[in-house]
């Protein structure tokens, strides 16, 4: 075993790193260099501690799935990119943010609603909707911001529907997720969305306990409150954890995807003319893209040996899906979007026990809204050039404030 | 003499994510009641290699395990 040491403070460079100028489209350099170096890298967050960088597919992979990086927020070491994350401290957790066996418990009483069967039952309802966005947007007549009117609504109403959250209330929960996603937020600003949101979700559950229907808050407070498995605050938690991760990662992906594609002519075309690529193709937009660009974080609970490095107990670290996901060891050619490779292994809904819950529905909507879209728009075109869209950069997930188009 | 292989899954293990029913649905199904993994063939015929072979390689978890022998 051979132990690089501890990297002097002008060789960890600052994290996260911006995108170049006039490229939002591509990862920040900064992921590339260091990944040509070495599989993991000392980097320094905004409070000035530093934390291990992973930017290889197979040590990603190797770390999602190992049990002594912690995902627990409390764990000794755990990497906090942002000031606003720090609040998660303050807050009720959700499984997301717990390890075995307690998040296997409280994961297991969530996994159903997401499988692949029932998803399946759910899309004609997800198709209806989206068929029903495009009417309005086709109605409207160019040029239409498409976040607006169709990548936002479509995962907010599903996401809604699904959990039993009233979709008129959308502008407070949109508006709450967005400031507790924003890296740039200050913690003051974070725990009072974090508050608000909290307390509208106590009120809903509260209404559900007294009134149950037939959705998942309710099926949650029947089925794991009375017995005793979860508590108020933990339905809350795992409320607030589901209605964010609902629709803020889908939305940006279908916006994302369109400008993707928009950028590749050839791949428009092609799905155009070959509607059954599309699955495929989503696979590859995901890959390319990467949308939860700042990483993954673990705290190391022991020292763990990855290739020539020791990462040492109470050692934070953050994987890159992004990088891994542009890895040329595991992609060939991983800047070029190709959507008739196979792209299966990876990693854009993490990897290890933590994978998103939501990636069945997540691929249904991807699917839907991308079919549709070709067909509808077939000759659909960025209203502005890229460079002249504004993306959130500062966003824990990447993508666009607005979609102008045209058709 | 041809090449077999054995499936086992891992339910402990098993975190329902699902893709090894996106790769091989006609080899794994989810338990309707918290969407772990089902085994439905456990030596399947050698046309489902490379599916179970992608369905191994894409489970986060790990749970899948593949047993190659030759008869």
């Amino acid at each position: 075993m051979t132990t690089i040491p501890t990297s002097p403070a002008s060789s960890a460079p600052a994290y996260p790193a911006p995108r170049r100028a006039g490229c939002p489209m591509d990862p920040a350099p900064l992921i590339g260099s260091l990944q040509a170096e070495a599989p993991l890298a000392r980097v320094t967050l905004w409070n000035g501690t530093r934390a291990w960088l992973v930017t290889r597919h197979a040590e990603a992979r190797r770390i999602l799935r190992d049990p002594r990086f912690s995902a627990d927020l409390r764990a000794e070491g755990f990497p906090f990119v942002s000031p606003s994350q720090l609040i998660g401290l303050e807050r009720p957790i959700s499984f997301i943010r717990m390890d075995a066996p307690e998040h296997t418990r409280r994961r297991r009483m969530l996994t159903s609603e997401f499988m692949i069967k029932r998803v399946a039952q759910l899309r004609p309802e997800i198709d209806e909707v989206v068929e029903q966005l495009l009417d309005d947007v086709a109605a409207a007549g160019p040029p239409v911001d498409l976040v607006k009117t169709f990548t936002l609504p479509l995962p907010s109403l599903v996401i809604c529907r699904l959990l039993g959250v009233p979709y008129q209330d959308h502008e407070f929960f949109q508006r709450c997720s967005a400031v507790l996603l924003n890296q740039a937020s200050d913690a003051d600003a974070a725990r009072d969305a974090s508050d608000r949101l909290r307390g509208y979700l106590h009120e809903l559950v509260e209404r559900k306990a007294a009134h149950p229907e037939d959705d998942l808050l309710s099926r949650m407070i029947s089925e794991h409150e009375a017995n005793g498995d979860l508590n108020r605050d933990d339905i809350v938690a795992n409320a607030l954890l589901l209605l964010v991760a609902g629709h803020e990662t889908t939305a940006n992906m279908t916006a994302m995807s369109i400008i993707d594609l928009q950028q590749h002519p050839e791949q428009w075309a092609a799905l155009r003319e070959r509607p059954e690529l599309i699955p495929g193709a989503v696979e590859e937009l995901l890959r390319h893209l990467s949308i939860l660009h700042t990483g993954v974080p673990r705290a190391a609970l022991e020292d763990v040996e990855v290739g020539d490095t020791t990462i040492r107990a109470g050692e934070g670290v953050l994987i890159s899906l992004q990088a891994a996901n542009h890895d040329a060891r595991a992609f060939d050619d991983p800047g070029r979007l190709d959507v008739a490779r196979s792209s299966r292994s990876h990693v854009a809904f993490g990897f290890g026990v933590h994978q998103c819950l939501g990636q069945p529905l997540a691929r249904a909507e991807l699917q839907s809204a991308l079919t549709a879209v070709l067909r509808r728009f077939p000759n659909l075109k960025l209203a502005k050039p890229v460079e002249e869209i504004p993306f959130r950069e500062t966003m824990t997930i990447y993508g666009v404030y607005e979609l102008p188009v045209t058709w | 003499m041809s090449a077999h292989f054995d499936i086992r899954v891992d339910r402990n293990k098993c975190c329902a994510s699902g893709q090894c029913v996106m790769s091989a649905p006609d080899v794994f199904d989810q338990s309707s009641e918290d969407g772990r993994v089902l085994l439905l063939v456990a030596k399947p015929d050698d046309s489902r290699a490379d599916a179970v072979h992608e369905a191994v390689e894409c489970c986060p978890a790990g749970a899948i395990t593949i047993t190659e022998r030759t008869e």
